[in-house]
């Protein structure tokens, strides 16, 4: 197996771009990438699209054509183009499925692209779009939503390990502030704890300010083998570890309603395959779909103890400056989350913050980062670790 | 060969509305209404209970009452003026709910406040013919009244289910026979498509209401030589409170023999249902060896009268299921907004 | 859900029939057609469930999924059979009583419509026992 790293990296703006369609971001992205590698695009062996639900937001299927077609690949250079979906993690399973194309020595130059665009549908539809990432016929059914399951986990994570509706809200304060360093990010502005904590109830414990929103944007890498890699780029980030595991689709079927055992698993595999552990990251990327994901999160994958999630974010450990850095892209939560692009977005984060170029939200010294992309309520899980030295 | 009541259960939704509240809506002088209606408050369903939710719910309550193996009804016929499609049956949601499918017949029936006990009368003759061994027979409404209409302030929500057998040592309750008196008299309908009745004020009465329940009443009497004084209570189908107590002075039963099933006053009409409670109410409290007489009345018009004897078996099977008493209890009271919303009078876009 | 969708497992909704595997011992409802544990080594069967459980968690609902828009506020739960399988459903009942480990029996509900003119779905909610 080949090593892998990512030479060139791209984030559209993060938010509600009215004057911009489905393939304008993506576009974007690609391309961006494309030039952030220095690489021509007769060298593309193939490219690899994660895409939640177009065929719900802009009522587009063969996602990989239409991108590959516009991205200027498919009319002369017939590039194969897949699209990748598995819910939220559509991204980061696009993203190790690219890898694994270029590990494998099947390909050399493979883009591993993301988007979604989600305003192009009412608030209503952009919901149920995103509630058939759920159990259609035995939660759906029922009247859940995704801000209702993650609600239930909130619920029993309180109910066990007491943790608080204050806690929860420092993510969310946490994630805003981080957002304001970041460009691309939807929010910028700077939240308090009171202002999650007055905000309207979407489906108790989880109010507005505990939620992800809904956003328009693209993201893309460029991988390549890491032998030839500093051809491309002078900072090339490796890719020391992917890992991917499976749960039940239900919430109800999960072994702990208050454990994420796909990320746990996908976590163990990543870490086993980089031969590293949570004391070696230096900053991570965490699916914060809901505040409780990311206090679930940083638990599953051992940079807290179970149930502790929250204690050690209203301490600060997680905040830029603190023990491990969490989201200090703005997260889901406040850098946006176009829902097929986050898991690719997660990776262009980390690559920036390794090469040093993340600006006022940087991370002194960061060598070694992770990004965790999760589909539905926990179904799909998808771990990455990369370096900044081989 | 007797045929008669093998079990019997009821369901009221929890949510009640106070006349007050309702008064209040359309500037009407409550304390008038409530004396000259003799009904205080009114059940209303829950957002998501229907005609076919309190039907299977009652159903349900009757066939665990007396423990019976669902498989041996033969027959599912819910009487209703409220089915909540227009085509497709409501007794086939009840059989699969209760477990009685595929081996059965089925079918809705429609006569006004009466279908419910139309229902009992083709029991009886299915289960006495020996075409099927039990027959479950639901009257079952949530009930309609234009809003600002006098209906509205009786129009109530619940079902009641009756299995109807003819082994004897299963019998909780003898039916020694029942007689109907039907003519075409137009006191009140509902056109295809439209939400709510019309009605014809004071027609309902003699007309309607008092002619027909006498008639079905005396003509049961008379067909099977009994007398008033020979019931320890009676039933009759109640729109109000006032009526069921005329049409009793009228015939020559007392206030007493129609108070235990008199159920109006704190539940409201539930059409389909409201003499079927009231029998339900009558039966949680006889004894065995009691007679019950009966009449239910549907617009349209008919009664169906009933003569029936409480056996030994009522004590065994009683206390299984929700008695009438306890399903009043402990209601949920809510206003007309809430009342509104869950009876879908508030249209969402 | 379509019509044939949902009339494929009525049944199973109306009355909390479920699967168990004969092999482990375990219950299934929703009911599944494999045995996670034993997989092709299990033996499935049929099993109606009495519906009494417990709520292992819950949340009320202010912002609606689509069609559901006329309950609002709602409880959903997961609730936990005697024997012992999880399902999602919603728990009628005022929000102020719910709490972790309430006991809970089932009723049988309108789950939703396909819109004014379209089939009703009928099922099991639970309430407070």
């Amino acid at each position: 197996m080949r090593e892998v790293a990512i030479i060139g990296v791209k984030n559209t703006l993060f938010g509600e771009q009215w004057d911009r369609s489905f393939r304008d971001l993506v576009v974007e992205a690609g391309v961006g990438a494309v030039e952030d590698a220095g690489v021509a695009g007769e060298k593309i062996d193939s490219m690899f699209v994660g895409n939640m639900s177009g065929g719900q937001f802009v009522e587009q299927e063969h996602i990989g054509a239409l991108i590959a077609d516009y991205s200027g690949l498919a009319k002369n250079l017939h590039v194969p183009s897949t699209r990748v979906e598995a819910a939220c993690a559509s991204g980061g399973l696009a993203l190790r499925q690219a890898i694994c194309a270029v590990a494998s020595g099947m390909d050399d130059i493979v883009i591993a692209a993301g988007v979604e665009k989600m305003t192009d549908v009412p608030a209503s539809k952009a919901s149920s779009a995103l509630a058939a990432a759920a159990d259609r016929e035995w939660e759906g059914i029922m009247g859940a939503t995704f801000p209702g399951l993650y609600a239930m986990i909130a619920r029993m994570h309180m109910h066990r390990y007491g943790t608080t509706s204050e806690q929860l809200a420092e993510v969310a304060v946490k994630n805003h502030f981080n957002g304001q360093f970041n460009p691309i990010a939807q929010y910028k502005n700077k939240i308090t704890v009171e202002t999650v904590l007055n905000s309207i109830m979407v489906a108790d414990p989880l109010r507005i300010f505990d939620c992800s929103p809904i956003t328009d944007g693209a993201s893309a890498v460029i991988l390549a083998p890491a032998d030839i890699a500093h051809e491309y780029t002078d900072t090339p980030i490796y890719v020391k570890g992917t890992g991917q595991a499976s749960d039940t689709i239900a919430l109800h079927d999960r072994r702990d309603i208050t454990t994420l055992e796909a990320s746990v698993v996908a976590g163990r595999r990543a870490y086993e395959m980089a031969g590293l552990g949570p004391k070696d990251i230096d900053l991570v990327e965490v699916h914060d779909c809901f505040t409780i994901a990311e206090i679930c999160a940083i638990e599953d994958l051992g940079f807290a103890k179970k149930g502790e999630g929250g204690k050690v974010t209203q301490q600060g450990e997680t905040a830029i400056g603190g023990r491990i850095p969490v989201n200090t892209s703005g997260g889901l939560k406040a850098c946006g989350h176009p829902v097929g692009a986050t898991g690719i977005k997660q990776a262009v984060e980390i690559a920036q913050q390794l090469r040093g170029e993340a600006g006022k939200r940087q991370v002194d010294g960061a060598e070694i980062g992770m990004t965790h992309n999760v589909g539905g309520s926990g179904a799909t899980a998808v771990v990455h670790i990369f370096s900044r030295n081989r | 060969m007797s045929v008669g009541i093998v079990s019997y259960g009821a369901y009221i939704p929890r949510y009640r509305i106070k006349l007050e509240d309702i008064a209040k809506v359309w500037g009407d002088d409550a304390e008038i209404l409530k004396a000259g209606l003799m009904v205080f408050e009114k059940s209303f369903p829950d957002v998501d209970e229907d005609t076919a939710t309190m039907a299977v719910e009652a159903a349900r309550s009757a066939v665990n009452r007396a423990g019976l193996d669902a498989q041996r009804i033969g027959a599912v016929y819910t009487g209703s003026e409220s089915h909540p499609y227009a085509v497709k049956p409501t007794s086939t949601i009840v059989a699969e709910a209760v477990g009685a499918t595929p081996v059965l017949t089925a079918a809705d029936f429609e006569f006004a406040c009466k279908a419910g006990t139309a229902a009992i009368q083709a029991c009886m003759g299915l289960v006495s013919s020996g075409m099927i061994d039990l027959g479950l027979a639901i009257g079952a409404d949530v009930a309609q009244g234009a809003p600002g209409d006098a209906l509205e302030y009786t129009a109530a929500a619940g079902g009641v289910a009756y299995v109807i057998g003819n082994k004897e040592s299963e019998l909780a309750a003898i039916i020694e026979d029942t007689y109907s008196f039907t003519t075409d008299t137009p006191d009140f309908w509902r056109r295809e498509g439209m939400p709510y009745p019309e009605h014809g004020g004071r027609f309902t009465g003699e007309p309607g209401y008092f002619k027909h329940v006498t008639n079905a009443a005396k003509g049961l009497m008379e067909k099977i030589g009994t007398k008033p004084d020979d019931y320890d209570f009676a039933v009759f189908h109640q729109p109000n409170g006032k009526f069921p107590s005329r049409a009793a002075s009228m015939l020559g039963f007392s206030k007493e023999q129609i108070k235990p099933g008199l159920v109006v006053p704190r539940l409201g009409n539930t059409y389909s249902g409201s003499c079927m409670m009231g029998i339900a109410a009558t039966l949680d409290q006889a004894k065995p060896g009691d007679r019950i007489f009966a009449t239910a009345f549907g617009s349209g018009a008919g009664g169906d009268a009933f003569s029936i004897t409480v056996t030994d078996r009522i004590e065994e099977i009683r206390n299984n299921a929700p008695k009438v008493e306890e399903l009043l209890a402990n209601p949920i009271y809510a206003d007309y907004a809430k009342y509104a919303r869950h009876k879908g009078k508030i249209k969402l876009a | 859900m379509s019509v044939p969708r949902f009339w494929r497992k009525q049944i199973a909704r109306y009355n909390l029939v479920g699967t168990y595997c004969k092999a482990c011992n375990e219950y299934f409802y929703p009911p599944r057609n494999l045995c996670p544990t034993c997989r092709r080594e299990g033996e499935i069967g049929e099993f109606k469930f009495n519906g009494n459980g417990e709520l292992v968690t819950y949340t009320v609902i202010h912002a609606a999924a689509e069609g559901f828009e006329g309950q609002t506020p709602y409880v959903l739960g997961i609730v936990q059979l005697e024997e012992g399988p999880r399902l999602t459903s919603q728990i009628v009942g005022d929000p102020k009583e719910m709490h972790i480990g309430l006991k809970v029996r089932p009723v049988f509900r309108r789950l939703g419509q396909s819109g004014e003119r379209g089939m009703i779905y009928y099922g099991t909610k639970f309430v407070p026992a």
